[in-house]
């Protein structure tokens, strides 16, 4: 089953690439279409990270040891930290609240 | 010294970057449930990080195939756009047409977008940028997706704190405008809301797409502007 996700997924995303190279120049070109492709990102972007910070099993909302490594990363970025060091950092303080016995 | 020595060391050092992002995505990925090679497949088959990021997310989060197809499908919708901006640059055809479709991502588009002085360097910057990421991205999946699988329990290592920390570092500098900033909050809100009440994948999806909602309403409130160009 994850096949099937990963390769159907793979497949949507870069039949939308080729579809840039395919349409008319005039077909994409507006500025409302324009906009709201620049922002479509942020909103999945935003809802993925709400949810993977706070969702629990079957959906219940959770604070564990994923917020304080949030919080972690969020001060790593506006320290302008390198991607990799934000990802580490939000794993090291969620890895250590654990062993602490702080969250769960 | 040419231009052409200065694009092509610039290719490299922006892919030994990407590199480090395919090491952790391998790494979540398996942490998530995917074996090694669904990974691998992943950053050579879709090779477009953010949609990479999230539908390892949506699989872990226990959502089914067709919600976590529509996630990735909706990130990579802007690769669609660049490859708009770049058809004329490159005016390619036949099989080079759907390598570079392939190779239509947020980088080596940005890379040729900062040389489009000359077409020649504009064209040197999109493929040795996307080549370099090819090569480098899946690189470090590999690195990655099978150290992961040496390390134990994800959770332990705080792996499971990391993905939501990716999300937020791949957000980030996209959020430079007010309407940006309003569609991330507005997102974030829903999806807080949404996740008790619908199955697992639905509020992402649901929260996801209230960005086109506040792109068309801010269009209303403050019409005309030229819409950033967004890229990391």
């Amino acid at each position: 089953m994850i096949w099937v996700t990963v390769l159907g997924a793979s497949l949507s995303c870069y039949l939308l690439k080729l579809l840039g190279y395919v349409v008319p120049q005039h077909v994409l070109e507006k500025p409302a279409v324009l906009r709201v492709t620049a922002l479509i990102p942020v909103g999945f972007l935003a809802a993925l990270l709400a949810v993977q910070t706070v969702a629990g099993d079957g959906g219940a909302l959770t604070i564990d040891a994923r917020v304080a490594g949030l919080a972690t990363a969020l001060v790593a970025l506006l320290l302008r930290a390198p991607f990799l060091l934000v990802i580490i950092s939000a794993a090291a303080t969620a890895a250590l609240t654990r062993a602490l016995g702080l969250m769960s | 010294m040419s231009d052409r020595n200065a694009i092509l060391r610039d290719s490299l050092a922006i892919g030994a970057a990407t590199a480090a992002y395919g090491v952790s995505f391998g790494a979540l990925a398996v942490a998530a449930g995917l074996e090694p090679l669904q990974a691998q497949a992943l950053s050579g088959l879709m090779f477009t990080g953010a949609s990479q990021f999230a539908l390892v997310g949506v699989i872990g989060a226990g959502g089914g195939a067709i919600v976590a197809i529509a996630t990735a499908a909706f990130l990579g919708a802007r690769n669609m756009f660049y490859a708009f901006h770049m058809a004329p640059i490159l005016k390619v055809s036949g099989l080079r047409r759907l390598l570079a479709a392939h190779m239509t991502i947020d980088e080596s588009t940005g890379m040729a977008m900062g040389h489009e002085d000359s077409i020649v360097n504009a064209r040197t910057a999109f493929w040795s940028t996307g080549f370099a990421i090819f090569l480098l991205w899946n690189g470090g999946t590999l690195v990655g997706a099978l150290g992961a699988g040496l390390l134990g329990d994800p959770a332990r290592l705080g792996l499971d704190a990391a993905i939501p920390a990716a999300f937020l570092a791949l957000m980030w500098p996209r959020l430079s405008t007010s309407v940006a900033r309003v569609t991330a909050a507005v997102a974030i809100g829903l999806a807080l809301v949404a996740t008790p009440l619908l199955p697992a994948g639905v509020p992402v999806l649901l929260a996801g797409l209230s960005s086109v909602g506040v792109g068309l309403l801010y269009q209303r409130w403050r019409p005309a502007r030229t819409p950033p160009t967004v890229l990391p």
